[in-house]
C-alpha cells in the first residue's frame, strides 16, 4: 500500500531549511530509495515517493510557516537540477500507475502555483544545473525561474524526441499559456533533446533571470527577500502543527475523525460518510488558531485529501464513490461562517484554499461520484460542494416510512458562492447552471435556509428525488448499473461532462494535455515492443509506426 | 570580395576558399580564438620563436612542416583525413549503409553533443597548462609543451570547423561557448571535471599527456568509427597529432622514472628527494591520482547515451572493425564491475549499454603497457621497485564505485579509512610543494633540470642541444 502521509523528519529526498521569511526546499534525491523496486533515481529523477514528500513540504510551508513568504526551490546536486520523472520507473509501471502518478504530480504543481497566487507564498526556482523534462516542468510551476549561466546547463522538454511521449506534467501548457513562449519557438524547444541554455533561454522567456555560478544562492536570496517585501503573510504569525492523521484501515472499513468508509467490493463501491462536527466551532478566530489541525473544516480537508489519494492509488477497482453525510448542519454552517468572516486571516485563508484544492482533487478523480441525501444527513455549505461535484445525486423526498427522522435537507452557505471555485474558475453552482444567471441568483437567494427535496430539485441542485417507496431500488440500480459499464468510457464521459465552461491552464492540463498523454501512453510508438519509452535505457532504437492517426 | 588568402592563413583541405558560409563563420570566430589564446594560452610566450610542426597536408609523408614560429602566428589549420572510397557505416542500426556526408536530421543534437563534449576538452588542457612554461625542465621540454598546446588549439579548430560547417546557427553558438567556458572558472567551467583542475607541475603535465591524452586517443578512435564521415575523417587526422602528445607523456614520465631510478641506484636509497630527484613512491602517487580521475572520463559503466550513440552509428568501439561480432550488439552481454555485499564482482549487462566500460577496459590495458615500459627502466637500473595502476574502484567519482571508498587493491573500506590513507595514496599538499620546489626553470639549450633524464634524441633530426625555443 502506498501511503501519502509523511513528515519532514523522515524525508529521504528533500531538505527544508527555513531562515526567516525565506525557505529553501532542496531536492536531493536518494538514488536507492525509490518507492518501488527495479530502478535507481539517478540525477535527481523522481518517482511518486519523491513527489509525496514534495507535496508534504508545500503543505507544511503553508500551515506551519506563516512567516515564510518566499520559497526557493533548488537542487542539492552539483550540475543537475532535476532530470524529471524516472524513465525506468515509467517504463516498468502499469498504465494506471503512470496516469495516477502524473495526476498527483500535476496537482502538486498546481498547488505550488496556488501558493504563489493566493497565499502570497511565492516560489522561486533556482535551476542550478540541467533541468530536463519533468525537472523543467517543476521549475515551470514556480513564479520565477532563475537559471545558472554556466555555459552548459540547459532547460529542456525532451520527451518528444527522446521518449515519444509528452511533457505531460503541465510542460507543454505552461510554456505557452503561462510563460507566453511563442508557439513556434515552443515547437522548436520541445523537439530539442538537449534543450536551451543561457541567453536564448532568457530571450525566449523560458526563464526569468540568468545567474552566474558563483552567485547562485546569494542572488536567489536577494530576489527572495525582494518578493517577501510585498507578501501579505504575517511575519509574526505562529504556525499550526499538522500532526499525523488518525486513520484506521480494518478489512473493508476506513475510519478517520471526519469520515467513515465502507468498501463494497461486490459493487465496486466506496460508501463514504462525512461525519459532521460533534460540537459547535469556537466562537472566534483565536479559538480556531488554538484548535489548529483539530478544527473540523481543516481536519475534513486533510482527511478527505488523504482518502482520495488512498482510494485512487490503492483501490483502483473501487470505481464508484458514494457520498453520504450525517450530523449537525448547524455546526457545519457555523464553521463556514467563521471561514467567511475571517477570510483575511492567514490560517483561515489556508484552510479555505486547502478545501478548494481538495474539492478540485475530487473533481479530477477518475471515479464515478454519486451522492445520497437521506434524512439525518447534513449536506451544508462546504460539504454540499461534494453533492454539487457529483455526477449524479439522489435525495429522498420526504421521510422513510415509520421513521421519525425529519426529511432530508440541504443548505447553501456563502462557501457555495465563491470561495471554492473549480479548476474552470467557476463555482460548482455556476458550472451546474452554465450561463444561467437567473438560476444562480435564485440559489443565492435561498442561502442559509433548509431546502427539502422538492425545492432542491426545482433549484436544480440535485438529480433525482425518489420517495421512500422507490428509493431503495433507484439507489441500487444506479450503483449496479454504474458498475456494469466500461470504466474507461465512464472516465472519459465524466471528465467531459464535469468541466463545462471556460478553459483555464488547469482544465487544459487535466483535459487536453493529460488526455493526449494518456493516449500516447497506450500507443505502440511509446510502449510497444519497439516503442521509445519501452526501449529507453537499452540503447536500442525505437521503430515507429509512421502512420498519422 | 574577400581579400584573405584562406589557404595561406588557414591551411586546409576542406575547400575553404570556396565555401562562403564557412568563411563567414570562421572570420568571426578567428579573432575570438586569437583573443582567447592571448588571454588563456601559454603565459608570456607570444614573442618566443618556437620550433613547431604545422600540419599542412594529410598525406602520410610530409603532412607536417617544421619551422621557427611565434605561436600567435601558428597557422591553425583544418584538415580531414582523406576520404575513404565507398566507406560504409560499420556498426549499429545503419550498418552497411553509405556513411553520411551531411548530418542526418534525426541525430543532429546527439552529434552536436558529442562534438561539443570532445571539443571542450581541447582548449581546456591549454588553459590547465598555461603557467607550465615558467617552470620547464629544459628548452626541449618547453618546445614539447608548446607543440602540444598549439595542436590542442588546432583540435579545437577541427571541432569548431564541424560545428560551423554542419550545425548552422546552433553550431556557431556552441563554437563561441567553447571560448567562453574556462578551465576551473567558477561561473563557466569546462564540461568534464578532470579538465577543471590546473596542471601545476611538470610531473602532472607528463601524467596528463600520458593519461588524459590517452583518454583522448580512445575517444577519438571511437569517434573515427562514426557514420558521420566528416567527424570520422577529422578525428582520424587528429589522432596522428595526438600520438605525439602521448609520446611526450610516456617519454616524459619515463625520463623522470629513469632519473629517479638512477639516483636510487647511485645513493642506494629510494628516498631520492634530498638528492634532487622525485622518489619512485611519489611518482606512484601521481599515477594513482591521474589514472583514477581519467577512468571517470569514460562515464557510467551502464550508459544509455553511449548505447544510443552506438546504435545510431555515431560513435563506435575502439577498433570497431577489428572486433569479430555482429556490430549490432542487440543480443550480446558484457561483464561490468558491480558491488555486491562489499565485494567487487562482475555482472553481465547488455553489451550495448556497456560500451563505456568496454572502452575503459581497452584504455586500462593500454595504460598498463606504458607502466610496464617504465618498470623496465627501473629494472634496468637494478632498483627494486615496481609501478602499478591502482584498482579501477579506487578514488572514483562516477559510476558503480562513486559512493564507496576502496583501497588501491579494490577492497571496500570505510570513509574514515580512506580519509586516513588518502595522503599516502595520492599527492598531498606536502608532496605537491616538494615537486613544485624542484621545478626551477631551465631553458638553456641542452641543459636538463636535475629531476629528469635527457631525452634519447632531439626533434626532427636536430640535436638535443638545439635551441628549440628562442626566448624573447
Amino acid at each position: 500500500m502506498i501511503d501519502f502521509q509523511t513528515t519532514p523528519e523522515t524525508y529521504s529526498h528533500w531538505r527544508l531549511e527555513i531562515d526567516g521569511p525565506v525557505a529553501t526546499l532542496i531536492m536531493d534525491v536518494n538514488e536507492t530509495e525509490g518507492i518501488a523496486e527495479g530502478y535507481e533515481l539517478k540525477l535527481n529523477s523522481y518517482d511518486l515517493g519523491v513527489d509525496i514528500e514534495l507535496y508534504d513540504a508545500t503543505q507544511r510551508l503553508r500551515f506551519e510557516h506563516p512567516e515564510v513568504k518566499t520559497v526557493i526551490l533548488t537542487s542539492g546536486k552539483d550540475r543537475v537540477f532535476c532530470a524529471g520523472a524516472n524513465i525506468s520507473m515509467l517504463g516498468s509501471s502499469s498504465h494506471g500507475h503512470k496516469v495516477n502518478f502524473c495526476k498527483f504530480t500535476n496537482e502538486t504543481r498546481n498547488g505550488i502555483e496556488d501558493a504563489s497566487v493566493f497565499s502570497d507564498q511565492r516560489y522561486i526556482c533556482l535551476v542550478n544545473g540541467t533541468a530536463a523534462g519533468g525537472g523543467y516542468e517543476l521549475a515551470l510551476a514556480a513564479d520565477y525561474i532563475m537559471l545558472i549561466d554556466d555555459g552548459a546547463s540547459t532547460v529542456s522538454l525532451p520527451e518528444v524526441p527522446l521518449l515519444a511521449v509528452l511533457p505531460g506534467t503541465g510542460g507543454l501548457t505552461r510554456v505557452v499559456d503561462k510563460r507566453h513562449v511563442r508557439k513556434d519557438r515552443a515547437d522548436f524547444f520541445c523537439t530539442l533533446a538537449e534543450g536551451i541554455k543561457g541567453k536564448r533561454a532568457l530571450e525566449w522567456k523560458l526563464v526569468d533571470e540568468l545567474v552566474p555560478r558563483s552567485k547562485l544562492l546569494e542572488t536567489a536570496q536577494e530576489r527572495a527577500l525582494e518578493f517577501a517585501k510585498n507578501s501579505a503573510r504575517p511575519s509574526d504569525g505562529v504556525g499550526i502543527k499538522l500532526r499525523p492523521l488518525k486513520r484506521e484501515i480494518v478489512g473493508n472499513e476506513i475510519n478517520y475523525k471526519t469520515l467513515s468508509v465502507d468498501l463494497d467490493r461486490e459493487h465496486a463501491l466506496a460508501e463514504i460518510t462525512i461525519l459532521a462536527p460533534s460540537e459547535a466551532p469556537p466562537s472566534n478566530l483565536e479559538g480556531i488558531h488554538e484548535l489548529g489541525d483539530a478544527f473540523w473544516h481543516l481536519a475534513l480537508a486533510r482527511e478527505l485529501d488523504d482518502l482520495i489519494l488512498h482510494l485512487r492509488t490503492n483501490e483502483p477497482e473501487i470505481s464508484t464513490w458514494g457520498f453520504k453525510a450525517t450530523g449537525s448542519a448547524d455546526f457545519i454552517e457555523a464553521g463556514d461562517k467563521l471561514l467567511l468572516e475571517y477570510a483575511e486571516d492567514w490560517l483561515i485563508k489556508e484552510i479555505t484554499l486547502f478545501l478548494k484544492r481538495t474539492l478540485k482533487r475530487l473533481d479530477v478523480s477518475s471515479r464515478s461520484l454519486l451522492s445520497f441525501i437521506e434524512p439525518g444527513s447534513c449536506f451544508t455549505g462546504t460539504i454540499l460542494e461534494i453533492v454539487l461535484s457529483s455526477d449524479r445525486s439522489y435525495m429522498l423526498d420526504g421521510s422513510f416510512e415509520g421513521s421519525n427522522v425529519p426529511p432530508a435537507k440541504l443548505r447553501i452557505t456563502g462557501m457555495n458562492l465563491g470561495p471554492l471555485p473549480m479548476c474552470n474558475g467557476l463555482t460548482r453552482i455556476e458550472t451546474r447552471h452554465l450561463n444561467d444567471k437567473q438560476a444562480v441568483e435564485l440559489i443565492e437567494s435561498v442561502k442559509g435556509r433548509d431546502l427539502e427535496a422538492e425545492e432542491a430539485d426545482e433549484l436544480g441542485l440535485i438529480t433525482f428525488i425518489p420517495d421512500d417507496i422507490d428509493w431503495e431500488d433507484e439507489v441500487r440500480l444506479a450503483i449496479e448499473e454504474r458498475a456494469s459499464y466500461s470504466t474507461d468510457a465512464l472516465t472519459g464521459m465524466e471528465a467531459s461532462l464535469r468541466f463545462v465552461g471556460p478553459e483555464t491552464l488547469e482544465t487544459k492540463i487535466f483535459g487536453r494535455l493529460s488526455a493526449w498523454q494518456n493516449w500516447i501512453f497506450q500507443r505502440p510508438n511509446a510502449v510497444g515492443e519497439e516503442g521509445a519509452l519501452n526501449l529507453f535505457g537499452t540503447g536500442k532504437q525505437a521503430n515507429f509506426d509512421k502512420k498519422r492517426v | 570580395m574577400s581579400t584573405i588568402d584562406y589557404s595561406e592563413k588557414i591551411p586546409n583541405n576542406v575547400n575553404l576558399s570556396e565555401d562562403r558560409r564557412l568563411q563567414r563563420a570562421l572570420e568571426k570566430w578567428q579573432p575570438a580564438f586569437l583573443g582567447w589564446w592571448d588571454q588563456m594560452g601559454p603565459e608570456s610566450s607570444s614573442n618566443h620563436e618556437v620550433f613547431l610542426r604545422t600540419a599542412i597536408d594529410v598525406s602520410a609523408k610530409g603532412w607536417a612542416h617544421f619551422d621557427m614560429v611565434k605561436m600567435p602566428d601558428y597557422r591553425w589549420g583544418i584538415f580531414l583525413a582523406d576520404k575513404e572510397k565507398d566507406r560504409k557505416i560499420g556498426f549499429g542500426n545503419h550498418m552497411g549503409q553509405d556513411v553520411w556526408q551531411e548530418v542526418p536530421g534525426e541525430y543532429r543534437s546527439e552529434l552536436r553533443r558529442l562534438i561539443v563534449t570532445q571539443g571542450d576538452t581541447e582548449p581546456a588542457s591549454v588553459e590547465q597548462q598555461r603557467y607550465l612554461g615558467l617552470s620547464c625542465p629544459s628548452n626541449y621540454d618547453l618546445r614539447s609543451l608548446f607543440q602540444v598546446n598549439v595542436e590542442e588549439g588546432r583540435h579545437l579548430w577541427a571541432m569548431v570547423y564541424l560545428l560551423h560547417a554542419y550545425f548552422g546557427r546552433d553550431g556557431r553558438e556552441e563554437a563561441e561557448e567553447m571560448l567562453l567556458r574556462h578551465s576551473g572558472d567558477v561561473d563557466k567551467p569546462r564540461i568534464l571535471e578532470a579538465f577543471n583542475v590546473p596542471t601545476e607541475d611538470w610531473l602532472s603535465f607528463f601524467m596528463f599527456t600520458f593519461f588524459q591524452d590517452r583518454d583522448g586517443k580512445f575517444q577519438l578512435t571511437s569517434l573515427a568509427e562514426s557514420g558521420f564521415d566528416p567527424l570520422s575523417r577529422s578525428c582520424r587526422f587528429m589522432l596522428t597529432e595526438e600520438a605525439h602528445h602521448m609520446f611526450v607523456g610516456e617519454s616524459g614520465v619515463g625520463r623522470v622514472v629513469e632519473r629517479s631510478a638512477q639516483l636510487s641506484a647511485e645513493h642506494d636509497t629510494l628516498e631520492v628527494g634530498r638528492h634532487g630527484g622525485i622518489p619512485l613512491a611519489m611518482i606512484q602517487k601521481w599515477i594513482n591520482f591521474h589514472f583514477s580521475i581519467c577512468l571517470d572520463l569514460f562515464g557510467q559503466e551502464k550508459s544509455t547515451n553511449a548505447a544510443n550513440f552506438y546504435s545510431m552509428g555515431l560513435k563506435g568501439r575502439y577498433n570497431e572493425n577489428k572486433i569479430e561480432d555482429d556490430h549490432l550488439l542487440n543480443n550480446d552481454g558484457f561483464l561490468v564491475p558491480d558491488l555486491q555485499n562489499g565485494k567487487v564482482i562482475m555482472s553481465e549487462i547488455s553489451a550495448l549499454t556497456a560500451i563505456n566500460e568496454r572502452l575503459r577496459n581497452d584504455y586500462r590495458d593500454d595504460c598498463q603497457k606504458g607502466v610496464d615500459r617504465w618498470n623496465r627502466i627501473i629494472e634496468k637500473a637494478n632498483v627494486d621497485f615496481k609501478l602499478t595502476l591502482p584498482h579501477i574502484a579506487f578514488n572514483r567519482n562516477i559510476g558503480t564505485f562513486q559512493d564507496n571508498d576502496f583501497d588501491l587493491e579494490g577492497n571496500l573500506i570505510s570513509a574514515e579509512e580512506f580519509a586516513a590513507n588518502k595522503d599516502t595514496w595520492m599527492p598531498n599538499s606536502k608532496d605537491r610543494e616538494f615537486v613544485k620546489s624542484l621545478m626551477q626553470r631551465v631553458v638553456e639549450p641542452g641543459k636538463m633540470a636535475g629531476w629528469i633524464a635527457p631525452p634519447s634524441r632531439g626533434i626532427q633530426g636536430k640535436d638535443i642541444e638545439y635551441e628549440y625555443v628562442i626566448l624573447q
